[in-house]
């Protein structure tokens, strides 16, 4: 039974999932077990998407099936449950002035079904709620979007700003999106750029194991 | 461009080949009604389209032709932000054509100032867009379209069985705030006979001030369309033939993505709603069409524009691509290549996975394909 829901959410048939949520709170089943084995679907997913077998409508639509499936579980949960544990923290966001979220969610998607928790702060986020994010959460690390050629300003601002607040030791900053490569990282001062969602997931271990 | 040659009687008996034939012809005749600058940008125009001709026909030119952009630089060299240029499009023209003065002969390409209306945009409250001051700071240097939900899920059945219907009374007050209270109208379709209730809706004082708004808006047009005509053709009397801009379209897959949908709710709806989203994408297909081909430049212009943009590579596999995103486009580049005109596929992402497919057509034919914005032919 179990191996059906992970089998149902990795394959996106969303009228199975659901039944199967269904009958399985029905069944006065433990709530967190659901929603692992929810959670162990969507890893498949992430997988198949870095795979090249899934692709931007299959992630968006797996994610719209987990929501559905959370959304069941949530009054099941009791308030002391226990929660999954997180390898590490991470604020990310797309910079002041760029309104492109589509990169900025994939790379939340990915991160977040690596195990990572993600504080995702959305669009046009000024530099001062980036400091604020990462001196509220702790999170090692700063994932800055950006998909206009006026983003390499603004991470440059944003660095710059958590370096004023003197956070910029304590964290390990990488830059994404469309226009951005080695040079841009440099002028920005991040600590590492990458391509694609995969490389902020390999970069965030990286800098994880490093740590420890 | 061309302005209004007499299309030959026999035009739905020719063959595309001559209906293209026939749009070059034109447009290299079109060089005897400009007023060049002088001989030499006379000579300079001629070599250029004769350049292009061959590229289109897939003839050795006698050098590559290179168009390069040249972006905001006209302006912040000139000490114009891209805010002021917005607002004052006299001053940005002025700095375009000072910029044009010392390095067009350089750069082989002549810079035309091309941008938002964004006073227009003001006065309308248009939602589709942000740009400096209006959802964006005053000193971001472009604009950016708003993705959003502004067509919903429940609306496909409208949009499919009276799309004039959608647009009037829930697109439009949708993107644009002034337009807000056509919501009260009822179908304009219901106005017969004597008519009385049907009208009520211009009685409300916020229709009222849209229609005022509306006398505003036709008030700037004019406006900044006094202020355009100072340069207009100044490109061609320098001796820089223009081939763009003779047709604009999208792909129906993007038209239903990016302006109604989003990029979230197309794709849901891909699983959710299939064969409605391909019903819609066949009758956005048919407006697209009869948009472009009725629109006067299309008439006698020689390309037609795609920006693609939802069906690049990785964001969608080659079956969603084929299902739903290649045959609505193809309908629409078969017609218009039926029509004579050069299609352009300006592919905003990288089309690797995509280039067999988009290859279909007969070669030295319809297409051109720009990937990624570089300008490979």
């Amino acid at each position: 039974m179990a191996g059906n829901l992970v089998k149902a959410l990795a394959d996106l048939q969303e009228q199975e999932a659901l039944d199967i949520t269904r009958q399985r709170l029905d069944s006065n089943e433990d709530p967190n077990a659901i929603l692992a084995d929810a959670r162990q679907g969507m890893t498949i997913v992430g997988e198949r998407f870095s795979k090249s077998e899934y692709f931007i409508p299959d992630l968006i639509y797996s994610g719209e099936i987990l929501k559905e499936v959370t959304d069941l579980v949530k009054p099941e949960l009791l308030q002391n449950s226990v929660q999954e544990k997180k390898i590490n923290k991470i604020v990310l966001g797309t910079v002041a002035g760029d309104i492109h979220d589509i990169g900025l969610n994939i790379v939340e998607f990915m991160l977040d079904t690596n195990g990572f928790e993600v504080f995702n702060l959305g669009v046009d986020v000024p530099p001062q709620k980036f400091v604020e994010k990462t001196r509220e959460t702790g999170a090692p690390i700063v994932a800055l979007s950006g998909f206009l050629t006026l983003a390499f300003d603004s991470m440059k601002d944003t660095i710059k700003a958590l370096e004023t607040a003197g956070l910029r030791n304590q964290v390990k900053i990488m830059i994404g999106g469309g226009q951005i490569d080695e040079q841009v990282k440099n002028y920005t001062g991040a600590d590492a750029w990458g391509r694609d969602a995969m490389e902020a997931v390999n970069l965030a271990k990286n800098w994880t194991a490093g740590a420890k | 461009m061309t302005t209004g040659s007499i299309r030959p009687a026999n035009w739905s008996q020719m063959t595309h080949e001559q209906k293209r034939e026939w749009r070059f012809q034109n447009w290299i005749a079109s060089a005897d009604n400009i007023n060049f600058v002088n001989t030499n940008a006379e000579q300079s125009y001629r070599t250029r389209v004769k350049r292009l001709y061959d590229v289109y026909n897939v003839r050795e030119p006698d050098r590559v032709p290179v168009s390069i952009r040249a972006g905001v630089v006209p302006l912040y060299s000139n000490g114009i932000d891209y805010h002021t240029a917005l607002y004052d499009t006299d001053k940005a023209h002025q700095a375009f054509s000072k910029f044009n003065a010392e390095h067009a002969a350089e750069l082989e390409s002549y810079f035309g100032f091309t941008s938002i209306p964004a006073r227009l945009f003001d006065i309308l409250d248009y939602r589709l867009y942000a740009y400096p001051g209006h959802g964006m700071p005053e000193s971001a240097p472009a604009f950016q379209f708003v993705e959003s939900e502004y067509m919903k899920a429940g609306e496909y059945e409208d949009l499919i069985t009276d799309p004039s219907d959608f647009w009037l009374r829930t697109y439009l007050p949708r993107v644009f705030g002034a337009f807000g209270p056509f919501r009260q109208f009822g179908r304009l379709t219901d106005i017969v006979e004597i008519v009385n209730v049907h009208f009520g809706a211009l009685a409300s004082p916020d229709m009222i001030t849209t229609l005022q708004k509306l006398i505003e808006a036709g008030n700037e047009i004019a406006r900044s369309n006094e202020i355009a005509a100072k340069y207009e053709g100044e490109a061609e009397a320098y001796g820089y033939p223009s081939v763009w801009g003779t047709g604009f379209a999208k792909a129906p897959f993007d038209t239903l993505g990016d302006t109604l949908r989003g990029t979230n709710g197309i794709m849901m709806d891909m699983y959710r709603h299939p064969d409605k989203v391909l019903k819609a994408l066949d009758v956005i297909a048919d407006i697209t069409i009869k948009s472009v081909l009725t629109s006067p430049s299309a008439r006698n212009g020689l390309i037609a524009t795609f920006p693609l943009h939802k069906g690049a590579d990785g964001w969608m596999s080659q079956k969603q691509f084929l299902t739903f995103y290649w045959p609505s486009l193809r309908k629409v580049i078969n017609a218009f290549i039926n029509e004579g005109i050069i299609v352009s596929l300006f592919a905003e992402g990288s089309y690797n996975t995509r280039l067999e497919l988009v290859n279909e057509f007969q070669r030295g034919g319809p297409l051109d394909v720009r990937p990624d914005g570089h300008g490979q032919g």
